[in-house]
């Protein structure tokens, strides 16, 4: 088993009404900036999945995004892999981990 | 007959709901979030607040809840099922009426009292109404009704949309800058069914205008023909 951390990127859709990055754009003049326009503002949620292969962990990942994350009626959203762990690289001679309370199979990043 | 009140964490306006219900002379019931068993009321309602803390997004965590198991079962069955606020807000993240409540096109939070008026008055939900403006508060954040066009032209050529936010001489706040129209809902939708009819969702909050000591009993009309028709559901089965 390996562990993938993702993020999930949610914004509101095109041609959805964003207030919050309206109120962003509104308040650019009064830091004198005039050349930024179509702000948008979403969130991001960052998750770790233990799964057998990237493309199982995805998947979930996908469903959870479709979901729970984000309302597909009024946001989209975008999948990022930020790490994959391979617990069975570090099982064969991997540094030990560091800081403290640290699990006993220390692991390495591969990406 | 019994109607139940749903509680979820962060729910505030539950007990408001249950009083109403007392009003209305039905014997209320508090149903707990974590139990999918509805104790056999006749119907349900989902009351105002921030269940789950409105966290990730109003209404998405309380979908997952195991009570919402139990009322998705009882109005697939055909149970009548209201929900207030944010229980409006939880019945579109679940997928039981359709569209989203939005941020608020202000971006302020908006407390005041405002006029919805039925859009029909042979709906389970609105059949005791006199078809005059109702004059009840609102309370949310995010309440600025979204869906695409398809699905505007469909509830409305299918006559689910229930309630519309109405300017002082009746007629919709249909722009939504209109100060009639308190958060921007498209087509100044207040509240809506799902298509069989027996599920609906609004904004304002009924139960807060159950007597007259509170100002009005405005939200009666709303609340006595949700019970009248949950006590003809219950005598019909």
């Amino acid at each position: 088993m390996s562990e993938f951390r993702y993020a999930v990127n949610v914004l509101p859709k095109q041609g959805i009404l964003d207030p919050q990055g309206r109120a962003v754009e509104l308040s650019l003049p009064h830091l004198n900036v005039t050349n930024v326009s179509r702000v948008r503002v979403g969130r991001r949620a960052e998750l770790t999945v233990t799964a057998g292969s990237e493309a199982e962990a995805r998947a979930l990942v996908d469903d959870l995004a479709k979901e729970l994350l984000s309302n597909p009626l009024i946001e989209a959203y975008a999948i990022e892999l930020l790490e994959a762990t391979s617990s069975a690289v570090s099982a064969g001679g991997a540094p030990p981990a560091t800081g403290s309370g640290a699990d006993s199979g220390a692991k390495v990043t591969r990406s | 007959m019994r109607i139940g009140v749903v509680t979820f964490p962060g729910s505030n306006s539950d007990v408001d709901a249950l009083n109403a219900l007392a009003v209305a002379g039905v014997e209320p019931v508090s149903l707990w979030h974590e139990s999918p068993d509805l104790h056999g009321v006749a119907g349900v309602i989902l009351p105002g607040g921030f269940a789950y803390g409105d966290y990730l997004r109003a209404g998405v965590i309380a979908r997952f809840s195991p009570v919402m198991r139990g009322v998705s079962d009882f109005a697939a069955k055909g149970g009548l099922v209201l929900g207030i606020c944010n229980g409006f807000q939880v019945l579109a993240e679940s997928r039981l009426v359709p569209g989203a409540l939005l941020r608020n096109r202000s971006l302020r939070f908006a407390s005041k009292i405002v006029a919805i008026k039925p859009q029909r008055l042979d709906s389970p939900f609105t059949h005791r109404s006199t078809g005059a403006p109702l004059h009840i508060p609102i309370a949310h954040g995010e309440g600025c009704y979204y869906a695409d066009d398809a699905t505007l032209d469909d509830i409305e050529r299918n006559g689910q949309i229930l309630w519309r936010y109405v300017r002082s001489d009746g007629t919709p706040a249909l722009d939504p800058d209109d100060a009639a129209n308190p958060n921007g809902s498209l087509r100044a939708i207040a509240g809506v069914c799902n298509t069989a009819g027996n599920v609906a969702g609004l904004m304002p909050h009924p139960e807060r205008m159950s007597e007259s000591i509170l100002g009005s009993d405005d939200g009666m009309q709303l609340i006595r023909s949700f019970v009248d028709s949950a006590k003809a559901w219950e005598t019909g089965r």
